[in-house]
């Protein structure tokens, strides 16, 4: 690895992170979305949200093919729970963090 | 009424702050662990800062990173970052109509910051502001910290390097983020559709190259809210 793509890949990768982020709210006030288009928006949060968190809590699923199945999924289940119940950031991610030690706790000790 | 533009602006600023902080206590480990992994694969904490700054982007830092040290080529390195930050166009289009209007340093600012959380939070706090002038300052206000704690995070975790416990799986804390703003989220059988679509067609497609499950899972999960929007109007008509 030289300097130079050192910081080919540092400025390039910095700036096609950034247009990608700026993109529409630098071009909102020149180009009108149609009507179609705003009504698919409304799901973005949701679709993209799941669609990151769920390949993370399986990551480890084919690294742990165990009788209980991947633990993560069952601290990912509490934190589900959580979330619906509370609406709380702080809640959800401490149970479902709590839910992980106490299940690789007890896994451990059922050998 | 009769209330200083000044000392609102700080109001909703500062309750941009208070609805980021739980979630620095997620992005922190992350941080850490992106630091960590730069020195591991052999960069000094310069270059892992630099990262940081000039990408304040996670997933896309550690896969740039570990490319460049793998020998990959370069424009295959920029296509990876491409693809994993394709959802940013996704979030700038859905936060770009509260933003008309905005002055150019604000918009500068907003973009370079347009990440995950600050997002998320922002969308929905934004409908209870009814000011251009008050949604910059409740984004700015969230932001602003959440940046900082990237940066400090990478810093001290290129810093610390191979002394942070691995056993303690504090990586899962990111995935926990997404589920506590998404549940909330899911307000209807529309948003519901569009989670459960989004969240299996990702897994499904998780061994797609340059993170490409993300944003095919994501489009399935957009495409079954909007049909089910469809449905539920049609049966509310009949």
């Amino acid at each position: 690895m030289s300097t130079f793509s050192l910081w080919c890949v540092l400025l390039a990768g910095g700036l096609i992170t950034f247009a990608l982020r700026a993109s529409f709210i630098a071009l909102v006030d020149h180009v009108t979305l149609g009507p179609r288009m705003r009504a698919a928006l409304r799901y973005v949060p949701v679709a993209v949200f799941s669609a990151m968190a769920w390949p993370a809590v399986m990551a480890e699923a084919h690294a742990m093919p165990s009788a209980l199945g991947n633990l993560r999924i069952w601290a990912a289940a509490v934190a589900v729970l959580v979330a619906w119940r509370t609406r709380n950031v702080l809640y959800t991610v401490l149970a479902g963090m709590g839910a992980l030690w106490s299940l690789t706790a007890l896994a451990r000790f059922l050998g | 009424m009769a209330e200083r533009p000044i000392s609102s602006l700080c109001t909703h600023a500062v309750a941009g702050a208070r609805a980021i902080l739980p979630l620095l206590i997620s992005v922190l480990p992350f941080a850490l662990i992106v630091g960590v992994v730069a020195v591991r694969l052999g960069y000094s904490p310069w270059v892992a800062s630099a990262f940081s700054l000039l990408f304040f982007a996670g997933s896309s830092q550690l896969a740039a990173m570990q490319l460049l040290v793998g020998g990959a080529p370069l424009a295959i390195i920029l296509i990876t970052v491409f693809f994993i930050n394709l959802r940013f166009t996704m979030y700038s289009a859905s936060i770009a109509p509260w933003l008309r209007g905005a002055p150019a340093w604000a918009r500068a600012l907003i973009g370079y910051m347009l990440t995950d959380q600050p997002y998320m939070l922002s969308l929905y706090a934004f409908e209870q502001r009814p000011q251009l002038s008050q949604r910059v300052a409740y984004f700015l206000g969230g932001a602003l910290p959440f940046w900082l704690s990237w940066q400090m995070g990478t810093i001290a975790g290129a810093l610390l390097g191979a002394r942070l416990p691995e056993g303690w799986g504090l990586d899962f804390a990111v995935p926990l983020t997404f589920i506590a703003l998404l549940v909330p989220a899911i307000v209807d059988r529309a948003t519901l559709a569009a989670a459960a679509v989004g969240g299996i067609a990702a897994v499904l497609m998780h061994d797609l190259p340059w993170n490409l499950g993300l944003i095919v899972g994501a489009l399935c999960g957009i495409g079954a809210g909007v049909a089910m929007a469809s449905v539920s109007e049609r049966e509310h008509i009949s």
